[in-house]
């Protein structure tokens, strides 16, 4: 199916069960421990034996020798992998990272071995076994140190133009009558989701299947294809249930490649799960960023130039963090540019967190926004609703598809009674408390791709989904099983949906926050065939024929869904696939965050009393799994803001804080009441569920609008995140 | 986690023996930290005495009016003992303020003592770390170091201890009792219990080899308000940054104790007779010996403005 104009009228518009706040369809089997995640499936033939990755213990340089004797000998020891015995590896396409240490180490952690045994305690102590000698080489730790001889990225196939520039920029900033020009950073941040990279792997002659935790299936069946050098019709990935990802597992990690050698030289399958410790080292993370940001206004608060330049590092051949994709579209101002510069640095590889460049791009911008409004004497909110812009700055003549942006922020202000804000720093004061409130603005892209679904519809009149799309905790089974319940008029529990499984059609999986989206619309295309095969089926002429509370109608005839599939199931696949919408409209989401913050005034200490996010996303599928994930990004933008940091230790060359003691995400103390409330709106140029996704939505400006509260608070500005309490200590009010 | 032994103790002293007899072995209780140390290899103890069968779980008086605590009551039991919430508030105050409820049901008190530091290089066994290896190195000095002692310190270590408990055991003056293999038993006053690292960080407290832990006591309440203010990253589930433990008095003088500084609970008594005067004398004097490096120096400054807090509520 083709989706190349507007959408029209549709089934979907019924909204009887699209819209509606339901509960998710698998969570009684998550609840009560039913659902298997990677590592704990039992039904895998074969007798089960345990992987344990050894990591390299030098951030650069190569294993000169790597005893493995004793550990061979280790009581139940059944393999060692080490690049001595693993044979040719590839790397994937959308990672840079090598999978083996082979002789040579790239980063901090690397696997260099894999210890495989008949139990979990044995492989690991069989590891304390394994000798390596190394010669270390020079790495590169620091960004900073790099910032003058980065040069600018190249161009690559996500994450936007490293350069662009309209206008005069350098001329119009330097005519500006009020300018801003600060740097910001923000710091090395890890997924740090709850399931750790997992995986089983098992091989039957050459056929290998591996039940494993990844969002995208087509990107995994890719590049572990590429990894191992075998044809992708060989491997089968099959990933119902993920406990989190936040694109940290986009596609192949070790755990999966490492599993897949080592169920091959033990002759059984394998199991294996990313020890915690190793994680932050060996996996990918979000790339710590410096940005310059360059204002200039017109008194009036006009922005008549804006400048975003930007660094982040990485392993050679990898990512830019895209940080300036943002600038690009929030804002009006007739002179503007943006550049990325890319250092290389012996970390381990940065690459793809949730709401990749925009969420740390927002929060070094959102910061400027609160300053450049502060030097216009403007309110924070009405400077935003001034340079709004209903079309691409870059391109006039392209609108955005929809662009609720000044409603978000107006709503907002209103639900959150910023009015009530005072505009001079370090005015409110509760007691011990110095309380501030922060705003900022979110926007993040509105992607959407092709998409395939399998439609089956039984003598029952049960409609059975199937789609490679995964489900990380986001609600893609109730929203899938919404679709085809709308579409074939049916209640939900008539609806069977199976996701995760490579041999189902294609997806692009969960990622970019475009899963919704383009399942959705998957969905649809192959349920509008399906309703066809049904009206065929049936003796209908399909134009006319209406499907309603189980029931196939058209004129005064009316027959159970169930009795099409009657002489055998109905299945049928289809896709759906794009025109050039993307390319007329700017597809976009929109958002505005609100904080309100208490500082110790004598210890400094912050907590985020209340926050409200206003989400405008096309149609809202599920109001309900769609507040979820709004609010679990709020609570990820409060680590942001406060504590989430992985560490450099600069001459050693690795994350000095590499477990979860140490990288300190939010506990349930940190977190307020949140509310999230959605604009109601719909976007036809996406597709026929006029819907966007909002995962990535949820975290970009939640951050900024955190730091601009705290500044409100306590009137010191800090730039660099996370905004502990040793930045601006020494700049709390003086003790009585 | 290396293979190991195991057995059960039945007494306290034969507890003391089995240690002297296996060179290596440890005690365990909780388990809360040794275990987590064991699977990291931080921890390889060839024999393990698992001392929960002692029974030294109950909290008794004294006869001088004190409190007696076995080694092996749960934090969660000590921080809810009325007797303890009535007159040792300084202590149930830090108990709560340390890990998690499930964490707090095993702890035990001695076992608390006894915790180790959590130093992220003491945690990454391919890390040079004098405590964990003797004569290694230490890569926490001139390395990442915010987190760890501002006072104390020494040449070989920086880390610091991570007790809450410990803090409020020292302002309160406990006195850890042991025995012997040998049956003998003595009290250390807490004091004198953890040691600084000086070339020798490996070495934590003043314990003998098989010197087991029987109880802490407390001496008779002191009176005053109890105050224990800890100030984290995060708001719970965290190491301190520093913390202050407080006992005051109403005519402004008490006693006061660091946490989250040194290697061990940092108290410095004559610094107390400056209380009346404000946290800015009590803290330049309790840490007028400090060496802070670059990324802890605010601790300095933090401990100060914390002890300013507690000082401003006692005299709420």
């Amino acid at each position: 199916m083709k989706f190349d104009t507007p959408a029209t009228n549709n089934p979907i518009d019924q909204l009887k069960v699209v819209g509606q706040p339901l509960d998710r369809v698998e969570g009684p089997l998550k609840t009560t421990g039913q659902a298997p995640y990677a590592y704990e499936w039992q039904d895998v033939p074969g007798r089960m034996a345990y992987g344990y990755i050894l990591g390299a213990t030098i951030a650069k340089g190569r294993i000169a020798a790597i005893d493995t004797a004793a550990a061979r000998r280790a009581p139940g020891v059944l393999a060692v992998v080490t690049h001595e015995n693993a044979g040719p590896l590839g790397r994937g396409q959308f990672y840079v990272q090598r999978f083996l240490a082979a002789p040579e180490v790239d980063h901090y952690h690397q696997p260099i071995a894999l210890i495989v045994a008949e139990t979990f305690e044995g492989a690991r102590d069989a590891a304390g076994l394994v000798r390596a000698r190394y010669v270390e080489g020079r790495g590169a730790f620091d960004l900073a140190a790099q910032r003058d001889t980065a040069p600018v990225a190249q161009r690559a196939p996500f994450g936007g133009p490293p350069e662009t520039a309209v206008g005069d920029f350098e001329g119009a900033f330097a005519a500006a009558p009020v300018t801003l020009d600060e740097t910001y950073t923000t710091p090395d941040q890890a997924h740090a989701m709850m399931e750790p990279h997992a995986t089983i792997a098992a091989w039957e002659g050459d056929r290998l299947t591996c039940r494993t935790s990844i969002q995208q299936m087509n990107w995994g069946l890719r590049d572990l294809s590429l990894a191992l050098g075998i044809p992708k019709d060989r491997i089968r990935l099959i990933s119902p249930y993920i406990g989190g990802g936040f694109g940290g597992k986009g596609t192949v990690q070790s755990d999966l490649v490492l599993a897949a050698l080592g169920a091959r030289a033990a002759g059984r399958p394998v199991k294996v799960a990313m020890q915690r410790p190793l994680m932050f080292n060996n996996t990918i993370h979000r790339p710590a960023t410096i940005q310059r940001i360059r204002i200039g206004a017109t008194r009036d608060g006009r922005i008549t130039a804006i400048g975003h330049e930007s660094w982040s590092g990485n392993l050679p051949g990898g990512r830019t963090e895209p940080t300036t994709l943002s600038t690009r579209f929030l804002y009006a101002g007739a002179n503007r540019m943006t550049r990325v510069r890319l250092a290389v640095l012996d970390l381990a590889e940065g690459n793809a967190m949730r709401a990749p460049g925009e969420a740390p791009g927002l929060m070094a911008l959102e910061i400027a926004m609160d300053e450049m409004a502060e030097r216009l004497g403007l309110d924070p909110v009405a400077f935003r609703i001034l340079n709004d812009t209903q079309v691409d700055p870059e391109k006039p003549e392209r609108p955005f598809s929809t662009r609720p942006f000044v409603e978000c922020l107006r709503v907002g202000a209103e639900r959150f009674g910023w009015s009530r804000r005072s505009p001079r720093p370090g005015a409110v004061r509760d007691g011990a408390w110095l309380v501030g409130m922060g705003m900022a603005g979110a926007i993040r892209g509105a992607p959407i791709s092709k998409a395939g679904a399998r439609a089956r519809l039984d003598a029952r009149g049960i409609v059975t989904i199937e789609t490679d799309m995964t489900d990380i905790g986001t609600g893609s089974y109730t929203i899938v099983a919404q679709t085809a319940a709308e579409m074939m008029g049916v209640p939900l529990e008539r609806v069977v949906a199976k996701l995760g499984d490579s041999s189902f059609p294609e997806t692009p999986g969960s990622g970019g926050q475009q899963g919704a989206p383009s399942v959705t619309a998957g969905v649809y295309a192959a349920c509008t065939k399906l309703r066809e095969a049904v009206a065929h089926r049936l003796g209908f002429n399909s134009a006319d024929v209406t499907f309603a509370d189980g029931e196939v109608r058209s004129g005064n005839r009316a027959v159970p869904l169930g009795q099409a599939a009657g002489a055998g199931d109905i299945t049928v696949e289809d896709s759906m696939e794009y025109g050039d919408l993307s390319q007329r409209f700017a597809q976009q989401t929109f958002g505005a965050h609100f904080a309100e913050v208490g500082v110790d005034a004598y210890t400094g200490e912050v907590r985020v009393r209340r926050m409200l996010a206003v989400c405008a996303a096309g149609r809202i599928l599920n109001p309900k799994t769609a507040r979820s994930q709004v609010i679990g990004g709020m609570v990820m933008g409060i680590g942001a803001a406060l504590t989430e940091e992985m560490t450099v230790d600069k001459r050693r060359g690795f994350f000095v804080n590499h477990d979860l003691a140490g990288y300190e995400v939010p506990v349930h103390a940190d977190v307020p009441h949140l509310d999230a409330v959605f604009i109601d709106e719909v976007d036809p140029t996406m597709s026929p569920l006029k819907a966007k996704g909002v995962g990535e939505l949820g975290l970009t400006g939640v951050a900024p609008a955190i730091a601009n509260a705290i500044y409100n608070a306590i009137g010191v500005r800090v730039r660099d995140y996370p905004l502990t309490l040793d930045k601006y200590l020494e700049h709390l009010p003086a003790l009585a | 986690m290396r293979p190991f032994t195991y057995e059960r103790a039945r007494s306290p002293a034969e507890a003391a023996a089995a240690a002297i007899r296996n060179p290596g072995a440890r005690f365990i209780a909780g388990g809360t930290n040794l275990l987590d140390l064991m699977k990291l290899q931080i921890e390889v103890p060839p024999h393990l005495i698992d001392v929960n069968g002692l029974g030294l779980d109950r909290i008794e008086g004294t006869q001088e009016g004190g409190l007696r605590i076995g080694a092996l009551v749960r934090n969660t039991s000590l921080a809810a003992d009325e007797r303890v919430r009535r007159h040792y508030g300084v202590l149930s105050r830090a108990l709560l303020a340390g890990a998690t409820a499930q964490l707090r049901n095993k702890a035990t008190t001695a076992g608390n003592l006894l915790q180790r530091t959590r130093c992220p290089y003491f945690y990454d066994t391919a890390q040079p770390c004098n405590k964990r290896q003797p004569g290694s190195g230490c890569a926490a000095i001139g390395g990442v170091t915010r987190l760890l002692a501002v006072i104390g310190s020494s040449e070989a270590c920086i880390a610091t201890h991570p007790s809450d408990m410990a803090v409020a055991m020292r302002v309160l003056d406990a006195v850890v009792e042991t025995v012997k293999a040998d049956g003998t038993t003595r009290r250390i006053p807490i004091a004198e219990f953890h040691r600084l690292p000086g070339d020798t960080p490996h070495v934590e407290t003043a314990l003998e080899r098989g010197e087991f832990i029987t109880a802490v006591t407390l001496p008779p309440p002191i009176g005053g308000r109890h105050f224990y203010r800890k100030v984290r990253d995060r708001a719970s589930y965290a190491f301190a940054l520093v913390s202050v433990a407080a006992v005051m008095q109403r005519d402004g003088t008490g006693r006061v104790a660091l946490g989250g500084v040194a290697h061990k609970p940092w108290r410095v008594e004559a610094a107390e007779a400056e209380l009346p005067r404000g946290a800015r004398p009590v803290t330049a004097a309790i840490l007028d010996s400090a060496k802070p490096t670059h990324d802890n120096a605010f601790k300095v400054k933090l401990a100060e403005r914390t002890l300013a807090a507690v000082l401003a509520e006692a005299r709420g």
